[in-house]
């Protein structure tokens, strides 16, 4: 541990100021509470928003396991544990069972989590509205008055041109049938999950400055029509090469020796663990 | 594979970092603090200014741990200033107290107090000069000292600023002095409308590069075009916190180098003109950039539908950590999402061949 920098980094205040903010999210579900978002020695837009509030919760009891794209062993999750290790010698883990508090960019684990763990998501672009509307001081009104038909309208136009609807990952939701919520650019498999869960979801926006969160046991509904059901990514008749699981998001890659094409859970500590149950 | 989501990428950071050790090794002298600072004492002030922190000697470190990347160099201050604790606020300073070392007017050939060219390259030719290859660097330090020893130190004297007659004539409007504590970009989400000294805390810590290129654009069309610089002045204040025994007291804490500019344009005023003015101010000799500011502080007052008319605009995109952050990001594995926008794509296509 770096002596010469204070427990977790920032400033107590800082991290009281930023518990506060998580306070309200969790108070009001899906809503995006500003805060003051402190810079710190990672780039804004590598996760800045997600550390700052593992940051501000985590002390000595705690286990961190940090996920990037699924991986334990990604670059950046790899650089995230280890400045949390830097500042704090709190252990981690890859195992998401074990871990406390998990810090994950772009997914949601394999393995449903549990009440006692809470579930950091890093957040680019918190404005679910931001793909109708690019001014701040109009989607925050948006909000306010529940004035959704715009995305309803683009999800329509979508249906129309392309017969089906063309978001991605980051697609919207709505919670508790107040906000409607940007729920990191996870893919849309990772959706379902958010609902009626049993851990605490938190969303931290770094650069956009914005903390949301989804507690245990909250509706959580992926945006559709009642004709048009949503619809997941589908990797039917495809399975992971290594543990043999389908119904698990999928990773496409080229063998560059075979020019070949295979498919490869993205959680790859849920892969090994079905992998080590087999043996 | 590269630096795919396998395992690995613990190694290949710890060899990435060893890698700019050796490129930041260079040759076998040492680049030392004190000539970074009073050497490169412009590049000093950029990083200063956009970092929103105050320190030759840390940003003469930063830019030596960096090889030299002003946004690296503003990473590392901001990352470090975001572990200090705020013991104190200064009193408000009045730049009116300022000791000037440089102060131009574009409006007025004669102003009170008196034009004072000062140091600048705007009169130099930029032709390269080949002695400094081998130059004598301790004596050319000494025959500056000399020089200067030579000197009889003039009387400080304040002056007022250009505008003061104009508002006096009654053609820039009189504002009474505002001093409610400024809102604060560095411990708030900014919110839209955005406060002025919201809009002036972020100009001033913006990219140089960023805001220089909008004033830019005003200057050439989209925008209320050529403003006049009323006054531009560069010169030492003092800063100074109140002392907590007693209120009429104040401590002094040292002093720090600005650039500060006026910017006059014309207005509307019911069936006549006026003038307008904008203001700029910045740490360091950083004299564009106190233009530009003055420049788009006046047009976002101004409002419209230009570019550096809309605060949201100007404000949400120039910060150098915050866009070379989400810039950088995109190096950053983004399998999941792709693999996602794919299969999108993918069955859009499968519906049309049906």
């Amino acid at each position: 541990m770096n002596k010469n920098y204070n427990y977790a980094f920032l400033d107590e205040g800082s991290k009281r100021e930023i518990r506060r903010s998580i306070l309200k999210a969790v108070a009001i579900p899906g809503y995006q509470v500003p805060f003051g978002s402190r810079e710190l020695p990672i780039g804004r837009g590598w996760g800045t928003g997600g550390i700052q509030i593992t940051l501000s919760l985590i002390g000595p009891e705690d286990t961190l396991k940090v996920i990037d794209q699924g991986s334990d062993d990604s670059v950046n999750a790899v650089n995230i544990k280890k400045f949390v290790r830097l500042c704090t010698d709190v252990p981690t883990t890859t195992d998401t069972r074990e871990a406390s508090i998990i810090q994950t960019r772009h997914r949601v684990p394999e393995i449903p989590m549990k009440n006692d763990q809470i579930l950091v998501l890093q957040v680019p672009i918190p404005e679910p509205l931001r793909i109708v509307e690019p001014r701040e001081e109009v989607t925050k009104k948006m909000h306010a008055e529940k004035d959704y038909a715009p995305i309803w309208l683009q999800l329509y136009e979508s249906l129309i041109k392309y017969k089906k609807i063309t978001i991605g990952t980051e697609y919207p939701c709505m919670v508790e049938n107040r906000y409607i919520m940007n729920p990191s650019p996870i893919p849309k498999f990772d959706n379902p999950k958010l609902n009626d869960s049993q851990c605490l979801y938190l969303f931290g926006a770094g650069r956009e400055k914005k903390i949301y969160a989804i507690p245990p046991h909250t509706k959580v509904t992926s945006l559709a029509f009642d004709d048009v059901p949503f619809e997941k990514e589908s990797f039917k008749g495809k399975k992971c090469r290594l543990c043999g699981n389908e119904n698990t998001y999928l990773d496409e890659m080229f063998d560059s020796d075979t020019g070949e094409k295979h498919y490869q859970c993205s959680d790859t500590s849920y892969c090994k663990e079905v992998r080590m149950k087999c043996h | 594979m590269a630096y795919v989501a396998v395992s690995g990428g613990e190694e290949a950071i710890e060899e990435s970092i060893a890698l700019l050790k050796y490129y930041r090794s260079g040759s076998k002298k040492d680049l030392e603090l004190e000539t970074i600072q009073n050497k490169m004492a412009l590049l000093v002030d950029k990083v200063m200014s956009e970092a929103g922190l105050y320190s030759k000697e840390y940003a003469a470190l930063a830019l030596k741990q960096c090889e030299g990347s002003t946004e690296e160099a503003v990473f590392l201050l901001r990352a470090y200033r975001s572990t200090l604790k705020r013991t104190y606020y200064t009193n408000i300073v009045n730049t009116k107290d300022m000791r000037i070392i440089r102060r131009i007017s574009a409006a007025f050939k004669d102003i009170q107090g008196g034009q004072i060219l000062g140091a600048t390259y705007d009169y130099t030719h930029r032709l390269i000069d080949f002695d400094l290859e081998h130059e004598d660097a301790a004596a050319l330090y000494e025959e500056s000292e000399k020089k200067l020893a030579e000197e009889t130190p003039e009387k400080v004297h304040f002056c007022n600023r250009v505008s003061d007659g104009l508002k006096e004539e009654g053609l820039i409007d009189t504002f009474e002095e505002n001093n409610e504590a400024p809102f604060d970009v560095t411990e708030n989400l900014l919110e839209f409308p955005s406060p002025r000294s919201a809009r002036l805390q972020t100009l001033t810590r913006a990219d140089t590069g960023f805001i220089s290129g909008l004033a830019y654009s005003v200057l050439r069309g989209f925008g209320q075009v050529h403003p006049t610089v009323g006054e531009l002045r560069t010169g030492y204040v003092e800063l100074e916190i109140p002392y907590l025994l007693d209120n009429e007291e104040s401590i002094y804490i040292g002093e720090i180098l600005i650039t500060e500019v006026e910017a006059f344009n014309q207005a509307d005023d019911k069936d006549q003109l006026k003038l307008a003015c904008g203001y700029g101010a910045v740490y360091g000799r950083n004299e564009n950039k106190a233009i530009a500011m003055a420049v788009i502080d006046r047009e976002l007052d101004h409002g419209g539908d230009y570019p550096t008319q809309s605060d949201e605009f100007v404000l949400m995109h120039g910060d150098c950590l915050e866009m070379n952050g989400f810039i950088s990001h995109l190096k950053l594995p983004h399998y999941v999402t792709f693999q996602s926008k794919l299969d999108a794509v993918r069955k859009t296509r499968r519906k049309d061949n049906e």
